[in-house]
């Protein structure tokens, strides 16, 4: 009812290529936007900030990292935990080497390390397509995590074989480390979560985005109308990997605080991220948050039903959250094949039309 | 005829010198001679058809001069010089545009963006630009809308610019195709059957759109097509190939009498 573009002109190309046309879209993107930096900030505790919200904000992150490359690129990567690894062992030696630079400064270039690794392991998909693609990314992944167990450089040494972040500030309030309130590590996710998820939009929606998809779809005739294939792939694979490389960062330094690089950045973490951009909708930014939510909250959920409602034992739980999410996982994908975005716009085409569809 | 030296059309429109010439072009895949030899020349705002029966090498002799297939022998001459083999995607920032026989679109894509695509030649901002957005490279997608907007009604099809390419039927995705061809403003536009599939109607608005396209733009075409009526009717010369070999060039009546091109079409009596 309310959900009307009726009367909402547009009158100039810049108007019309905005990223929320609908001005009802519009005004609760920025309504989400207030209460995320005003409000939450002031009520947000440590279990609210770890248990759903910094992983959130993270996981959206690398989801919208993968979505670059597979939604919008249609390279399947299976290497996302080896690329948020190199993104948190680049700011971990980052961190230690100069301590007195903005924590802003070290996850940035953890994400620029990230990119360049990810150009080198892009290279073979100017040959090979599809599944033979997502092998040669597998050996991405198992090489990198190989490497930082192997070569104690990149831990400094340590005896343990871990990483773990030291106390590091930004404008002096500190956001890593075991010292830090819950307001400033969420602020300082939702920050990169909004700045990457601006840039996406931004690529996506220009040039670089159209070489993307053009990619994707037709390669041979995007070929033809002037897309340099090579290059195109290379800066699919170098802006994905700079995201993911900030979201690995991120993880490590301020979610985690220590890292076992096997355990954390392992191939569960590639399939995890995976699902999130497959149950949220390949090609949608929306569907790269939606999907982050989705896996996210929904393991939270069913423990808080489970345990605090039904008063089952918490190993039980745990063990039908698996089964659930699972079941859930191929239900939906049977249900919406095209993941939660594609479900969300259906939504909106009936709203628009309600109550008088016809 | 020279070079430089153009004509005048049946209808009154002047051509101009030699644009691409192909230069005893012979092209082989293994064993198989696909093109065997071929020269002719397109000129300048000219329609010419590549016509043909089915296997006869036409949409090889287009792969050739887009790029896709290098020929063992002979050249390609563009502009008044010899071609160096290039890569496709070098073509498309020389001029040349082409659509194909089967639909090549970006599906997933909306007509708009199909279209823009189409600009990608004529878009150069870098990645830094695009990431901010605001400014150069909005100014620059302003810009572009502006000549993709004109295509798009150009080629009336206003009311579909926001569909997704996969829901619209055949006879609109050759007309989209056609739109993201002429968003470069190509010098040389190749067509590989654009009327392929289409009834009655669809080939009569296709062929208007074509003769505007030359009419307007000034575009030079080169098109492949069976359809003889349209054949005649839309082109100025017409090269004629059967097993890899030309076997007739020229205007649509000189091919028209030919008799190896009858021959060719119809078979000939064995006695």
């Amino acid at each position: 009812m309310f959900y009307r573009e009726a009367g909402d002109f547009k009158t100039s190309y810049v108007d019309d290529g905005q990223t929320f046309p609908i001005r009802f879209d519009r005004y609760r993107y920025y309504a989400v936007l207030a209460v995320a930096f005003v409000v939450v900030p002031f009520i947000v505790g440590d279990y609210l900030a770890n248990a759903i919200l910094l992983p959130f904000l993270i996981y959206a992150i690398a989801a919208i990292g993968l979505n670059i490359l597979t939604g919008y690129c249609g390279q399947v990567s299976l290497g996302t935990g080896g690329f948020m690894a190199v993104g948190a062992y680049a700011c971990y030696k980052l961190m230690t080497a100069f301590p007195e630079v903005s924590m802003f400064i070290h996850v940035i270039l953890a994400g620029g390390v990230t990119a360049l690794v990810g150009v080198l392991f892009g290279l073979p998909s100017l040959r090979i397509k599809g599944f033979y693609l997502a092998v040669a990314t597998l050996a991405a992944q198992f090489f990198l995590v190989w490497l930082f167990n192997r070569v104690p450089w990149f831990y400094n040494y340590s005896a343990s074989g871990q990483i773990s972040a030291p106390e590091r500030t930004v404008f002096g309030i500190a956001v890593t480390g075991p010292n830090t309130e819950a307001w400033a590590t969420y602020l300082f996710c939702l920050i990169f979560c909004l700045g990457t998820g601006l840039v996406a939009r931004n690529l996506t929606r220009g040039t670089l985005g159209r070489t993307w998809m053009a990619i994707r779809d037709m390669d041979i005739a995007a070929e033809i109308i002037g897309v340099n294939p090579l290059r195109a792939k290379l800066t699919a694979f170098a802006v994905s990997s700079f995201f993911v490389g900030i979201s690995g960062a991120l993880f490590f330094a301020v979610y985690l605080g220590a890292v076992e690089v096997g355990e954390v950045f392992g191939i569960q973490k590639s399939f995890l991220v995976l699902f999130m951009i497959i149950i949220g909708g390949l090609g949608s930014m929306f569907g790269s948050f939606a999907g982050a939510a989705f896996l996210v909250l929904l393991p939270v959920v069913l423990k808080l039903v489970g345990v605090n409602v039904l008063g089952f034992p918490t190993d039980i739980v745990a063990h039908l959250q698996l089964i659930i999410v699972g079941s859930l996982i191929v239900v939906f994908l049977i249900l919406e094949p095209h993941g939660i975005a594609q479900l969300w716009n259906v939504t909106r085409e009936k709203l628009r039309l309600w109550p008088f569809p016809h | 005829m020279k070079d430089t030296e153009g004509y005048v059309t049946a209808d009154g429109r002047k051509i101009g010198g030699v644009v691409m010439e192909m230069k005893n072009i012979t092209l082989r895949f293994g064993g198989v001679v696909a093109i065997k030899d071929i020269s002719f020349d397109i000129r300048e705002g000219e329609i010419r058809a590549i016509i043909g029966p089915n296997g006869a090498g036409k949409s090889s002799m287009l792969n050739v001069i887009s790029g896709f297939y290098v020929p063992q022998e002979g050249e390609v001459w563009f502009r008044g010089a010899p071609r160096p083999p290039v890569k496709p995607y070098e073509v498309a920032r020389q001029g040349i545009a082409r659509t194909f026989q089967n639909i090549a679109l970006f599906e997933g894509m909306t007509v708009l963006d199909n279209v823009m695509t189409g600009r990608l030649t004529q878009m150069n901002q870098n990645i830094l630009t695009q990431a901010i957005w605001k400014g150069k490279a909005e100014a620059e997608e302003v810009a572009n809308r502006e000549i993709a907007e004109k295509i798009i009604d150009f080629l009336e099809i206003q009311s579909i610019r926001k569909t997704p390419v996969s829901r619209l039927p055949y006879g609109l995705k050759k007309r989209v195709e056609l739109a993201r061809a002429l968003a470069a403003e190509p010098k040389l536009l190749l067509l590989d059957e654009p009327m392929a599939g289409m009834n009655v109607e669809e080939k009569e608005d296709m062929s208007r759109f074509i003769l505007d396209v030359n009419d307007e733009f000034g575009t030079t075409i080169a098109l492949i097509e069976h359809d003889m009526g349209v054949v005649m009717d839309l082109s100025d010369r017409v090269v004629v190939m059967d097993y890899g070999k030309k076997i007739g060039d020229g205007t649509p009546d000189e091919v028209r009498t030919n008799q190896d091109v009858i021959d060719a079409y119809l078979g000939v009596a064995h006695d």
